[in-house]
């Protein structure tokens, strides 16, 4: 009777233990998967900051190439077009799926596409190219370009962290049960994900 | 028993599974950080080897008293890189300037080979691209960079860009000040001569609250101000020399301190 009874205090004990190794575990798991989504979310801002860092520069952009002598319309209302549905497309990150990614990633693209053909354009234009606001904006434009896509790299990475923790077992469980969705990837686009080339 | 045993090993063994970090795809191209750790690393051998301990000596002298590190790096070949990505991945993973600050600057150089162009970059951490923004990288390029290399003068080119990033980070003038300095005097001048005009237009600016003072009374007003600056530079000139005593020629350099690069910087080519 005795022995009995420190069996089941042993084996209650023992549960007792399991029982809060678990959740200690699954604490330290929700945290980490609560951290890794932020710097999703944060990293997400600064992508956000890239692009606007280029829509900002567009308007003065194009106000420098109207400037030169009969400048073909057409490629700069595609630009000016572009440019407002692209501002148009935002993304909430903590509401991220597959699909508006693919929107957003779209209509950015479609920027991108619109730039690198009026910098085709602009080929034709020696005296444009040459004056010191062009070339000065030039350089702005590269370097926004580096910018985006050095954020888009860094918010693959992120989401890649943390894709792979919540998908992997036993951490799925604790994602599921807290309904952690995966992250999208910015996807590389024919042609698109290159930033268009503004060398001359 | 067995099983809540055999359970537990389970749980443990997936635990250990999962902490294993997982590593993150970083391109294999890219050279691994020096070590020891050096600032000028020129693997292309495009400079002597004193000219590279005096550019060591410099911007090892320039981390130890502002903690913002300058790399100078040539590689003989991209591998297929825009020349942007390339420094800009290579400064991220040397994590060239201060954790938090991010105040790294890396120049990287491709020299021109037959049928290739030689290509140059400047890429700022994020902490930099402040006090020197893109179109000043690329005015140091244009201004600085470019012509010395196109006489072949590597260590001319790099001695006076670094002269420039270094007042540009330190604050000494601004990039706007630098930009206009530049477009004015026509290619010609050196840094040293800018630096000292930008210097006398600060010390006027901040005498000028007066308002229409004589020529006379300008210079007279510049000039202490120029002396107490340039003994404040030398001042930080020996204290760092000081401080990089103890590895002898060229060395003492603490080493990279995990700096964070956005792609920001400008890029040249001749």
């Amino acid at each position: 009777m005795k022995k009995g009874c420190l069996i089941s205090i042993i084996v209650v004990a023992f549960l007792a233990l399991i029982v809060l190794a678990v959740v200690l575990w699954g604490t330290k798991v929700y945290n980490g998967m609560v951290t890794m989504q932020e710097s999703v979310t944060s990293q997400w801002g600064n992508v956000e900051t890239a692009y606007q860092r280029r829509s900002d520069l567009i308007p003065n952009f194009v106000n420098t190439v109207k400037g030169a002598a009969n400048f073909e319309q057409t490629t700069l209302t595609q630009v000016i077009e572009a440019r407002s549905k692209a501002t148009s497309v935002t993304i909430d990150p903590t509401k991220m799926t597959a699909a508006n990614m693919q929107q957003f990633q779209q209509a950015q693209g479609q920027l991108s596409s619109a730039l690198s053909r009026l910098m085709v354009v602009v080929e034709q234009y020696p005296q444009l190219k040459a004056t010191q606001n062009f070339r000065d904006l030039q350089v702005e434009l590269e370097g926004t370009e580096n910018r985006i896509s050095v954020e888009r790299k860094k918010f693959n990475d992120v989401a890649l962290t943390y894709n792979t923790y919540i998908r992997r077992f036993p951490q799925s469980f604790l994602a599921g049960m807290f309904s952690f969705q995966s992250k999208p990837y910015f996807e590389a686009e024919k042609g698109a994900e290159k930033a268009p080339e503004v060398k001359f | 028993m067995i099983m809540i045993k055999r359970g537990l090993f389970l749980i443990s063994l997936s635990i250990l599974i999962c902490t294993s970090t997982i590593e993150s795809v970083f391109a294999q191209k890219i050279p691994d950080r020096p070590s020891p750790p050096r600032l000028v690393n020129d693997f292309a051998g495009m400079l002597k080897p004193e000219e590279v301990n005096m550019l060591e000596q410099k911007l090892v002298a320039f981390n130890d008293s502002t903690s913002t590190q300058i790399a100078i790096v040539t590689v003989s070949t991209l591998d297929g890189y825009d020349k942007s990505d390339y420094a800009q991945q290579l400064g991220q993973k040397w994590g060239v300037g201060q954790k938090g600050h991010n105040n790294g600057i890396l120049i990287l150089i491709k020299p021109n080979q037959s049928g290739s162009k030689g290509e140059v970059q400047i890429a700022t951490g994020y902490g930099v691209e402040g006090p020197i923004p893109d179109l000043t990288c690329a005015d140091i390029i244009d201004r600085e960079i470019l012509p010395a290399f196109r006489n072949g003068d590597y260590y001319g080119g790099l001695n006076k860009a670094t002269d420039v990033l270094m007042s540009l980070a330190r604050g000494e003038f601004s990039a706007s000040q630098y930009g206009h300095k530049a477009k004015k005097s026509s290619g010609k001048g050196s840094p040293i001569g800018f630096i000292i005009i930008i210097v006398i237009i600060i010390a006027v600016i901040s005498r000028g609250s007066s308002g229409g003072s004589n020529n006379k009374h300008i210079s007279t007003g510049g000039l202490p101000f120029w002396m107490l600056l340039g003994m404040m530079n030398s001042g930080r000139g020996s204290s760092g020399s000081w401080g990089g005593f103890s590895g002898g020629g060229g060395g003492g350099f603490g080493g990279f301190g995990g700096g964070s690069f956005g792609g920001g910087g400008a890029g040249g080519s001749w």
